[in-house]
């Protein structure tokens, strides 16, 4: 295989990396050995490495879907640095030690890494390419023996967690871009809420993307242990930028008997100018696994950002009684492409899943809503709601949609509704008759569409979705 | 496997094939050559992911026998009680005169595919195989390759017909091994309307053979259509159709379909609004029972503004049977006040029984009215209440409501006779009394 002639080409990698001060940054290009050296430099346990190279040498033998309704020039993975560290490497004492320009960059983005983050009662983990560089709260959350640290982290304290569930949902060969995730993944945020311990306040990290050609490949384990539970949220901006940047992630959640997670997104990374140049491409993989009788998890995201994305925050109801919720806003202007929705896998009795997609498209965005609900023979009593809606604003623009409905078990009850409709002219003209102006009757008629997904998301994230919204959608009307 | 095919093929060109017009020649071989560079569909592929055809691949089927057993009284049953109505029929894939009773009016020409293309060559070429792609699917291909005859129906400009023409497909009790590729060509010109039955039944109780139909139905400015679909053929059978309607202004097209026989089915229905202010209603009915897998793949294409389409299909899936259903809508960036409503219900009887629905929207232009809406269940167990509670025992109250439940399509084939022979067919299906 012309892979492994590559393979022993690039030896001369092995080790002998320039190890920059300024960017710790791998030279571009995969092979086993740059896994060697990610899983090295992370000082990380045998088994860990073993689980990469096996799921790298499960990637090589995939080819990349081509099935999402999406266009873009074909990915070079040999271009792609696989890491990228900050300068701080060493482990902080205090937030005093973070790099006053990284702290910088995230008071712009209104992050509370500082006071701030007491008031609005936010632990952050802060994901700054590839490591983090803050975790937060952690001893108010310690003692209540809720772990909340980077992968990395995670892997060094608590080998045993990660050991038990790292890929128990997502495995390593799932799919093309978990495989290469799962290969090469550097970082990203771990939570264990143990038994019957809700946690007390809502976990967030931030995930950005800042050196210049890095990948992101983050990771997200989260589990509640029975009865316990945990709502995290994530929200992701990224600065301006001109070439392609790919970012796959996996994030992996597991509810045991009787727990709860819920895990919250708004995303608005980079999307490219009017041409569709630049733009993040965002290819993730999100399931999570109610593993136990009456679990729940439930998954609400805003998406507004990237140039591509391609994500389907899925449930697996493995337990009786399990419940899965999907509450989605998708928003696509200028040349932005989003196929997404989710799956929802009824295996246990009496499981039931809700799912709520509002797909907007403006400018010369295509929406894509592609859905599975899937109930197996022994899921009796299974029950599914499905609502996806869809706005066009303007004639450029498309909206699809792809529901996939497979039922087994004849005492299920699936019900699927779909709508799409433009923004009525005599709902502009009622609202400008009531003294609005003609931007803000819109903002107000697409709020309320979205209202259902809204009121899903929690306070400080439902404020700013609002006004994601309102900016995505600028100059898409009149 | 291929390769049988393409000998059928090639000894159909050598003889029979051999008084084709040119044109019609090269169809012929374009369609062939392109089955050899396909093949079959496969799982993978996303338009057959759900319907696996691989007992139709392996299985070497051989050219129609004849059939010549078949007497008039065979038929009676499928007639629906009316002998007069203008009647083509087809035994194993082959032209029945002796059964057959073409119609005889003025404005109204119904023949064989031979007859027509004897008595004027050219006259087809530019409607045959142009409204329905080729190699729109392997079979669809292997149609228009291997198709030896089939029915012309030209509905001259203004004819109205008031007796539905009834396409009868006969599979003998000689079938059994042998595939048939009918092609039906429907030319309905401007205000024209007619009423078409075409139907698919198999005097065999069990036989295995493979009926591989291809329906284009070309509609003038103002027509009006209403087409009835019966697929009656035997459970050991297998039922490939491709029907391609193609609509120009103000037109109206009506369809109700019936699939209850065969192993494996599957038909699709394409309809394209080619011009302004057309309309196309939907209707279909599925039965499966036993080990059947019964697929419906249905297109709408809302081509041009103001146009409107309104789809229901039900499914009632038994035993072990497999239903699948797949209703794509597209609508392009010009086909503005689009108005069209899709729904699909199954109704699952047994704990094996299964269904694959999908229901599509592609939507390019912002001010359509699109909707679609999906449902698998039980019956409502408010209504067996309420029937109980009125001293009806439960296994009645079940096959009322199942009945209930398809009686609501039935209700739409607006031909009377049809309505109420496929009603009885229904209800002797399900078990429940007039």
């Amino acid at each position: 295989m012309s892979e492994s002639v590559e393979t022993l080409v690039n030896r001369e990698y092995k080790w002998g990396f320039v190890t920059d001060i300024e960017a710790d940054t791998l030279p571009p290009g995969l092979n086993e050995d740059v896994i060697r050296a990610i899983s090295a430099k992370k000082q990380e346990p045998a088994f860990l490495l073993e689980w990469r190279l096996k799921a790298y040498r499960g990637w090589l033998k995939m080819t990349e879907p081509h099935w999402p309704n999406v266009q873009y020039p074909s990915i070079d993975y040999q271009k792609i640095v696989y890491y990228s560290a900050p300068r701080t490497q060493k482990p902080l004492g205090s937030l005093d030690e973070v790099d006053p320009k990284i702290r910088e960059t995230y008071d712009k983005l209104g992050i509370p890494l500082t006071e701030q983050k007491i008031l609005s009662g936010v632990a952050v983990d802060a994901v700054f390419d590839s490591v983090s560089v803050g975790t937060t709260y952690k001893k108010h959350l310690a003692e209540m023996g809720i772990i909340f640290c980077s992968f990395s982290e995670a892997v060094r304290e608590h080998p045993e967690l990660v050991q038990k569930y790292l890929g128990t949902v997502v495995p390593g060969s799932d799919n093309f871009f978990a495989a290469l995730n799962s290969a090469v993944f550097s970082d990203g945020s771990f939570v264990y809420v143990p038994k019957g311990v809700r946690c007390p306040m809502d976990l967030s990290t931030y995930f950005r993307i800042n050196a210049q050609n890095t990948g992101q490949f983050e990771r997200t384990l989260i589990i509640a242990d029975e009865g316990a539970s945990v709502s995290y949220l994530e929200g992701c901006t990224a600065p301006r930028r001109d070439e392609n940047q790919l970012h796959a992630a996996v994030v992996e959640l597991v509810a045991l008997e009787g727990a709860t997670i819920k895990y919250s997104t708004v995303q608005n990374w980079y999307a490219g100018d009017e041409d569709g140049k630049g733009g993040i491409y965002n290819f993730v993989t999100k399931r999570g696994k109610c593993a136990g009788p009456r679990a729940k998890i439930s998954w609400t995201q805003v998406e507004t950002g990237s140039a591509i994305t391609w994500k389907y925050p899925s449930v697996i109801l493995q337990g009786d009684d399990s419940v899965g919720e999907f509450y989605s806003v998708a928003v696509v202007n200028g040349r932005q492409q989003a196929d997404t929705g989710t799956k929802m896998v009824h295996l246990g009795r009496n499981t039931r899943s809700t799912i709520v997609s509002k797909g907007i498209s403006a400018g010369a965005g295509q929406n894509s809503y592609r859905g599975l609900v899937k109930v197996m023979p022994r899921a009796d009593g299974a029950r599914n709601y499905t609502q996806c809606d869809s706005m066009l604003i303007g004639n450029r623009c498309g909206a699809h949609t792809f529901p996939y409905i497979d039922v087994q078990n004849r005492t299920a009850a699936v019900e699927h509704e779909a709508s799409t409709s433009k923004i009525g002219e005599d709902q502009i003209f009622y609202l400008k008759q009531r003294g609005l102006n003609t931007e803000n009757a819109i903002s107000m008629i697409v709020n309320g569409f979205c209202k259902e997904v809204f009121r899903e998301l929690p306070m400080e994230f439902a404020v700013e979705a609002q006004k994601l919204l309102g900016i995505s959608l600028e100059g898409s009307v009149g | 496997m291929i390769d049988r095919y393409v000998r059928q093929y090639e000894a159909l060109a050598a003889n029979g094939g051999g008084r084709a017009p040119d044109w019609l020649k090269s169809l012929r071989r374009a369609a062939i050559d392109g089955f050899r560079e396909t093949g079959f569909p496969s799982g993978r592929d996303e338009e057959w992911r759900f319907t696996s055809v691989a007992p139709i691949v392996r299985t070497d089927f051989g050219p129609a026998a004849g059939g010549g057993a078949v007497v008039a009284a065979d038929l009676q049953p499928f007639l629906f009680g009316h002998d007069e109505w203008p009647r083509m029929v087809f035994v194993d894939g082959r032209y029945r005169a002796d059964l057959s009773s073409p119609a005889a009016a003025a404005g109204l020409q119904v023949s064989t595919l031979a007859e027509a293309l004897a008595a004027d060559p050219k006259g087809l070429e530019t409607e045959f195989g142009r409204h329905v792609v080729p190699d729109a699917t392997p079979f669809t291909a292997l149609n228009t390759a291997l198709a030896p005859d089939g029915v012309v129906i030209r509905a001259a400009r203004g004819t109205v017909f008031a007796q539905p023409i009834h396409l009868l497909f006969v599979a003998s009790r000689e079938a059994e091994g042998a595939a048939f590729h009918p092609r039906v060509l429907v030319l309905v010109e401007r205000e024209a309307r007619i009423q078409l039955v075409e139907s698919y039944v198999s005097l065999g109780d069990r036989a295995r053979y493979l009926t591989n139909t291809v329906c284009e139905i070309a509609m003038g400015e103002g027509s009006w259509v209403e087409h009835s679909r019966i697929q009656r053929e035997s459970e050991g059978g297998y039922h490939i159709g491709f029907t391609q309607v193609s609509q120009a202004r103000d037109s109206h097209y009506r369809s109700f379909s019936l699939a209850m026989g065969g192993a494996i089915v599957r038909h699709n229905l394409h309809t394209r609004l080619n011009a302004p202010n057309t309309e196309a209603l939907l209707y279909g009915l599925y039965l499966g029972r036993g080990d059947q897998l019964i697929d419906n793949h249905t297109t709408i294409f809302h081509d041009q503004p103001n146009c409107r389409s309104w789809e229901v299909y039900k499914g009632i899936l038994d035993d072990r049977s497999h239903g699948v259903f797949n209703g794509k809508i597209f609508v392009k960036p010009e086909a503005q006040k689009t108005d069209a409503k899709q729904t699909n219900r199954a109704l699952l009887l047994s704990d094996a029984a299964k269904i694959d629905t999908k229901p599509q929207l592609e939507i390019f232009a912002d001010d359509v009215k699109c909707t679609h809406g999906a449902t698998v269940g039980n019956l409502d167990l408010l209504s067996g209440f309420y029937l109980r509670s009125r001293g009806i025992p439960d296994a009645v109250a079940r096959r009322v409501l199942t009945y209930a439940f398809a009686a609501e399509v039935l209700d739409e084939i607006s031909a009377v006779p049809v309505r109420s022979a496929l009603d009885r067919l229904v209800r002797d299906r399900l078990g429940v009394g007039s």
